[in-house]
Order: structure tokens, then sequence, then C-alpha cells
């Protein structure tokens, strides 16, 4: 595995308050990484220090195994930070031709990026004519522009409409498509769980989970269940084997499974002890409660 | 060196406001031949300035690098304005995050400083050639040369006068802030420089010795005011009983103040680009 980038205890303090706190984690080539976490995680400040435009406090980082320059490795790299950032005289083509100066890149590719996005009719429209939506995509052409070897988007569909939305997120599966390597930030769960193979969890600048999307949603779901005798049903669940936890609440007993279980099979078990149900009912947590649950606890715990 | 000016001049040409100050600054140049034209009329004297030596070698040469110099307000705001766009327009964000570095930032704006500086120089050479080719009295080359430390002065305070609005533009981060407190900074300067020389060393020239170090006075005086060189100015003088006794002259150790604060300016630029979180 080719590596990318690597964090290494990445810290980042302004006075009192800790934005990034011993943050570490590895980008491996060929991957779409989310970075989640609710607003004022220390996202931006991560991607931040990564881009050199951010000082850290301490701590260590590396791109492309530490062989070149931060700024040298930058020009390999795409970047897109909250805000699409442009000359706003300048037209779409000028704006991108300087950033291919800036890259050191031919500009015989400014048309080809225009297209990917859908900007190319308006490519000699004043970059300040444009809507949020078509600078965003416009920010997301020039960070093409050199073929990066990964894409770093942070909050790219913050404040757009659900079309805007959408196409972003179009463009954004299409380049992964391509085998581009991609780092999402994001505080929208979804978005990650549509785009991303693997995920950072963060909260207050510190790392909850890193790993593989499907993973985090690898619990076997639970069955919420009723019966008229709730403290027997509670004995008969934690005497099953394939069940983990037992909890009550409100009257609604919760039963953790350890292993896949089907709703049949536990209404038999329960069944034959003498127990009849009044509500039974099989869920799968949603990424979205395991996020919840996740940020909400405490990050040791 | 090359790619680091192309990026500065591709963020300058597409620029209205750019285009038209620069512009405006070298007609304003040009302008000074109007002085030429200037004639008062004292009753019966008939008075032309063109013909009291100001456009003889090689005076020219000092009195047009004096009266170019108080021009450069006009390319200072192109020059605040370049930088400060940088932050109100977060380009400098997505320039670091492109893959220019800061160094190169720094680098990109000064050696822009240094072009327009150059330019200028040249340019005012170009116009004051010909003027004084068309009136002076004296037209023998090495009269024509002679003086040409005036022309190092003006490029040397070009240099420092943008580099310290350069260094404004990245501190105060808009234009129009930062052209007040350059202001400001000279009305700072001036009154330190009074309380010095009416309240603490009251009747000497300490005061002097120490305001030559200050930028802004340091750069005033690199090329010092020529009108009362003219002969015209120094015979009324001498016939009012006083004498005017005065060195016009180009110092090395003037040059040599003014370029530590360019670097100093410069310096303190990247310093501040580098310490700062955008």
């Amino acid at each position: 595995m080719e590596t990318i980038l690597s964090l290494k205890n990445l810290t980042k303090k302004y006075g009192a308050l800790t934005a990034v706190d011993q943050l570490s984690f590895t980008i491996e080539k060929g991957n779409v990484y989310g970075i989640l976490g609710p607003n004022g995680s220390g996202k931006s400040t991560t991607l931040g220090m990564v881009l050199n435009v951010v000082n850290k406090t301490s701590g260590n980082f590396s791109w492309f195994d530490g062989s070149t320059d931060t700024h040298e490795a930058l020009k390999k790299v795409g970047a897109i930070i909250e805000h699409p950032n442009f000359y706003p005289y300048m037209t779409a083509a000028q704006n991108l031709a300087l950033v291919c100066k800036i890259k050191a890149v031919p500009k015989n590719k400014i048309d080809e990026k225009l297209e990917i996005v859908g900007l190319l009719d308006r490519k000699d429209s004043k970059f300040r004519t444009f809507s949020l939506g078509m600078k965003q995509r416009l920010a997301i052409a020039s960070a093409l522009l050199n073929d990066p070897k990964i894409l770093i988007l942070d909050e790219p569909t913050n404040g757009l409409d659900p079309q805007g939305i959408h196409q972003i997120r179009e463009i954004i599966r299409k380049i992964a498509a391509g085998g581009t390597t991609i780092l999402l930030a994001s505080h929208l769960l979804d978005e990650v769980e549509k785009v991303c193979s693997h995920v950072v969890i963060i909260r207050k600048g510190k790392k909850l989970y890193s790993g593989p999307v499907d993973a985090i949603n690898a619990s076997h779901g639970f069955f919420k269940l009723q019966a008229a005798d709730l403290q027997r049903l509670q004995q008969l669940l934690k005497e099953h084997p394939g069940i983990d936890k037992v909890s009550e609440k409100d009257d609604v007993v919760t039963a953790i499974l350890k292993e896949p279980m089907a709703a049949e099979t536990i209404n038999e078990y329960l069944f034959e002890k003498g127990l009849s149900l009044s509500y039974l009912v099989k869920r799968k947590e949603s990424l979205e409660e395991q996020f919840l649950q996740l940020t909400n606890q405490n990050p040791t715990a | 060196m090359l790619r680091l000016l192309e990026i500065e001049y591709h963020k300058l040409r597409y620029s209205r406001s750019a285009k038209i100050l620069t512009l405006t600054y070298f007609i304003l140049i040009t302008f000074i031949a109007l002085i030429a034209s200037v004639e008062f009329n004292f009753g019966s004297v008939n008075f032309r300035v063109a013909d009291q030596g100001i456009f003889n070698f090689p005076y020219i040469w000092h009195f047009n690098t004096y009266i170019a110099s108080l021009l450069k307000l006009f390319l200072a705001i192109v020059i605040v304005s370049m930088m400060s766009n940088e932050y109100t327009n977060r380009t400098l964000k997505q320039n670091l995050i492109d893959g220019l570095s800061k160094k190169e930032f720094i680098a990109s704006k000064f050696l822009t400083v240094i072009v327009f500086s150059l330019i200028s120089t040249v340019f005012l050479f170009i116009v004051s050639l010909i003027l004084g080719l068309s009136f002076s009295d004296f037209t023998e080359a090495s009269i024509i040369f002679s003086d040409m430390e005036y022309m190092i002065g003006y490029f040397i305070n070009l240099t420092g006068f943008f580099a310290l609005c350069m260094f404004l533009g990245i501190l105060i981060k808009r234009s129009a802030f930062a052209l007040g407190f350059l202001f400001i900074w000279w009305i700072i300067e001036s009154i330190i420089y009074g309380l010095l020389k009416w309240q603490v060393f009251r009747g000497t020239n300490i005061a002097d010795q120490i305001s030559r170090f200050f930028p802004l006075e340091s750069m005033g005086n690199l090329i010092k005011e020529p009108f009362t060189r003219l002969t015209a100015v120094q015979a009324a003088a001498t016939q009012i009983g006083s004498k005017i006794d005065k060195d016009y002259g180009i110092h090395w150790d003037q040059l040599l103040i003014v370029l530590l604060w360019t670097a100093i300016f410069v310096f303190l630029s990247y310093k501040l680009l580098q310490k700062r979180d955008l």
C-alpha cells in the first residue's frame, strides 16, 4: 500500500483551547476517506495544518512518505477548503490558468476539467457572477487541474441547495470511480456513508474511531420487545447465548445481538419457555445512531 | 524567479483598478513636461518656468526624481491592495493550498515591487532625457550623464517605500486601513521628530541625527527638495541677505539606511505570514 498522508500526534492549540488533540491516522492510496465530526470538532483545522495554512502546535505529518517539502507535495494535491477562493475580477478560465502557473502544470487541461464540472460554457464569465454552486464546482475543477494524487474536500456541499448538493456528490462519485484517493471532511453522516469507504470520526479534536465505514456498521442489530412479565422476559433474554446486552426503558426491553439472528428464532425460543410477546421488532442501528453514540460518549470509554 | 513574477503579473493584468492606477501613474510622470509650459505674468515681467533652468542637465535629474517621487503614492495604492486583496479574497489561503510556499509568496510580491521601481526609474530616465535634450542649455554627454546617482536614489526610494506598503498591506489586511495607517505612521514620525527637536534636544541637531533613521524620513532624505538650488532662488536669497547652504547630494549612508529598512520590511512581512494562521 502506498501511503499518501500520515499524521502523528498532530496537535493545534489556540490559547487554552485545544482544537486538535494528538490526532494520528494514515491515508492510503486508492481509498475514499471521510473525516466525520460535528461542527467545531477540528476537521478544518486538521486539514489546514496538513495544507500549510495553519501552523501546528506539536506533532508531525508527512506527505508521500516525507520525501518532499510540504509546498512541493501540495502541487500533487488538489484541495478545497470551505469557501471557494478565487480572484473575483478574473474569469473562470483566467483563474484556472493562474492555478496552473502556481502548480507548474500545463494549461491544456483547463477545458477538460471545466467540462467535468459542467462549467465549460461559462469559462469566460467573471468569477464574481457565479452562484455558490458554480463557485464550488469551479473549485473542484481547479483542484483537479494537476490530476492530483489525492483530492481533499472540506464540507463541499455546505450551503448548497439540494440540486447543488446532488451535482457535487455526483462529481465526487465520478472522480472516486476513476481511482483518485479522496479525503472528505463533513459533518453530514449520509454524505460520508454514501461516498466514503473509510472514516475517521473526531470530536473535540480527539479521534474516536478510524477504520472502514462498514466496520462501524457491523453490529447485528437489536430487538425491541414487550411482554406482560418484563422481569421474566429480561431474565430469559439474558440466558440466551446469542444476546449480548439487555436493557429496559419505558416498559420496552432492548436486546443487543451478539450474532445474526432472525426475529422468528427469538420468538420461538421465548414461546418454548412459556412467554408470549406483545411486541417484537428487529432493528439495525443506523450509522447516525452510532455516530451520535460515538460522539456523545466519553472518548476514552 | 520568472515563474513568481509571471504569477503576480497574471494577478495584476486582469485587475481593472490596478491597470488604471498604474497607467495614471505613468501618465502623471510624463506630465512633468507640462511644467515647462507654466508661465507667470507679474505685470510687465514675464516669467517662464522652463527658462529658469529646471530642465538643464544635470539639475534635471535632481528636479525630476524629486517631483516623480511625490507621485509614488499612486503606485503605493496598487501595492497595498495587491497585498491586502489576497486576504480579503482569501486567495492567499488558496495560493498556499495550491502549492505556493510562504517564502515564494513574499518573493513574488517583492519581485513585483522591484520591477515596478525599475520600470518607473527607466521610464523617468527616458522622460527626463527627452525633456533635457529639448530644453537644456548644455547637451554634452559628460554633463548629461553626470549626477546619475539621483536615479539610483529614486530607485531605492521607491523600493523602500513600496516594501513598507507591502508590509502594511500584510499587517493590516485591508487596503483602505493600510493606506490610512501609512498616513498615521507619517504623523507619528513627525510628532516624534517634533518632540525630540523642540522638547528633548532643544537647540541642538541631535533630533535631526536621530530622525534620519526613521523609515519615512530616511526615504524622504534621499532626494532633497531641489527648489532652493535654482539659480533664481539662490540669487533672491543672496539679495535679502541670507545664504542657502545646503547639501543636495545623495549620500551612501542614507541609501544604506533605506536598504536596511527595505530588508526589515520584507523580513517582517515573511515572519508575519509565517506566524499567522489563515
